[in-house]
């Protein structure tokens, strides 16, 4: 699934983050389920909250990270958006 | 070997093996001879804690039937509480609303619910009771408290063609999950192997069928669909290998690699009550005889695959040879090859012989 810009992404209800105790990397733990996700996919997921739009959660990244371009960081997230919703493990909306 | 090659990620916790249903396939053992009785509510929420600080971050409350212990409640709350993802498995029976409502409130994640089938004379003849009606209503409350949930469906002869039938179920359960799981053949399952095991006709059929399913439902719900290592002529990789991901605790506390291991003779599982989890977990000779590859047997030891399926499931390999060290017989490469190639060619002719119902044998 493809998500557009103006789409609010949020965790979906079966899914819970949390901290993994041995490596300080973010678990995504779904039902008999779980991604071990890298600090990118973490801080992106942390960000899928329901009131961010696609584009206004890349800026928030293009503004910490000053020397990736913002069309690289739209492209990650695109890319990683894309995947947790082929999962199950994002609910959208439009926010119009 | 080194930590990481070391750590479980699920923990598969047998709250009892007492169960309302009779499958013939149930995964329990054929005789509690020589079990304890079950632990107690005090020492599971140990081992919740002891399991988190090893690194599990799943718990899958299961059974038997996990609703019969009247102490459910403090038990999720518990391992919600030491962190864990908490699962529960059930056949949704006896299960009313209002304890849905409190299991939901002590932290319950997700819940795993099994179909025997979609046609309730044929539901009743696998569970030995009339279930289905019940099933239904528990997973409408399911969906109305917004519960994640899995539908299970352990696939075998005689339900094999309502695969359609269950994917319409499922989704028109909500469900977010859907296991089509055939049927292993271990425990009662082996005992009534003969009334079981498919064709191979009918699990193509039945696969391509879910595969079409699994790419159309993508992102709606996940279809998983698992093959009987029976029809596979390789090694199925059993619970990701021996003592590796999983830890299955049993109703009496015994820590074990797999479901079906305290079968296994000569083997001595020790029990939490006993001893701490993580000293079981590493210290265990039980836990440590089938890790990693010194274990193996020609042509396992220098076969390719042998990362991929560790060497495929030592249960099997007793139960059918007599030696827990024998190569897999699912291996086209084993020496008793034949006897799969027997099994699925009498899956071609009609059932004779007895079914036998799983029954809890107390033996005192």
């Amino acid at each position: 699934m493809i998500l557009a810009e103006f789409d609010r992404p949020r965790l979906a209800r079966n899914v819970r983050l949390r901290a993994d105790r041995m490596t300080g990397k973010s678990w995504l733990l779904y039902p008999e389920r779980g991604l071990l996700l890298d600090g990118a996919g973490a801080e992106i997921a942390v960000l899928c909250d329901g009131a961010l739009t696609v584009a206004q959660l890349v800026n928030q990244l293009a503004t910490r990270y000053t020397d990736v371009p913002p069309q690289k960081i739209a492209q990650d997230v695109a890319q990683f958006l894309s995947a947790l919703a082929d999962h199950g493990l994002l609910e959208t909306e439009l926010s119009l | 070997m080194s930590e990481e090659a070391l750590r479980p990620y699920t923990l598969v916790a047998e709250l009892t093996y007492r169960c309302p249903l009779q499958c013939l396939y149930c995964s329990n053992p054929t005789t509690t001879a020589g079990h304890g009785p079950d632990l107690n509510g005090e020492t599971w929420r140990r081992v919740f804690a002891d399991a988190e600080m090893l690194g599990v971050v799943q718990v899958n409350l299961t059974g038997g039937e996990p609703l019969l212990r009247p102490d459910l409640e403090s038990l999720v709350a518990s391992a919600r509480g030491a962190g864990l993802y908490t699962n529960l498995i059930t056949s949704g029976v006896p299960l009313s609303r209002e304890r849905l409502v409190r299991l939901q409130a002590c932290g319950l994640d997700s819940l795993q619910l099994s179909f025997q089938d979609t046609d309730a004379y044929a539901a009743a003849d696998i569970a030995g009771g009339d279930f289905l009606a019940r099933k239904l209503a528990m997973a409408k409350w399911v969906r109305t408290l917004h519960l994640p949930l899995t539908v299970n469906v352990v696939l075998h002869r005689s339900n094999i063609d309502r695969v359609p039938e269950f994917i319409a179920l499922a989704e028109r359960l909500g469900a977010g999950r859907l296991e089509l799981a055939n049927t292993q053949y271990l425990g009662w399952a082996l005992t009534n192997r003969h009334a079981l095991l498919p064709t191979r006709a009918a699990i193509d059929r039945s696969r391509h069928i879910a595969e079409a399913a699994r790419v159309r439902l993508t992102g709606t719900m996940e279809i998983l669909y698992v093959m009987p290592d029976y029809h596979t002529d390789r090694p199925r990789a059993c619970m990701g290998g021996w003592g590796r991901r999983y830890i299955v605790i049993a109703p009496d506390g015994r820590v074990l690699p797999c479901h079906q291991a305290h079968s296994i003779p000569n083997l001595k599982f020790e029990s939490v009550r006993d001893r701490r989890l993580a000293e079981i977990w590493h210290h265990s000779p039980a836990l440590a005889a089938f890790r990693g590859e010194d274990w193996m047997p020609q042509p396992c030891r220098g076969c390719d695959r042998r990362a991929v399926d560790f060497g495929g499931c030592r249960c099997q390999a007793f139960h059918l040879t007599g030696d827990a060290y024998a190569v897999d017989p699912a291996c086209s490469l084993s020496p008793r090859h034949a006897l799969i190639k027997a099994a699925r060619a009498s899956a071609e002719m009609p059932i004779t012989g007895l079914i036998q119902p799983r029954r809890l044998r107390t033996v005192k």
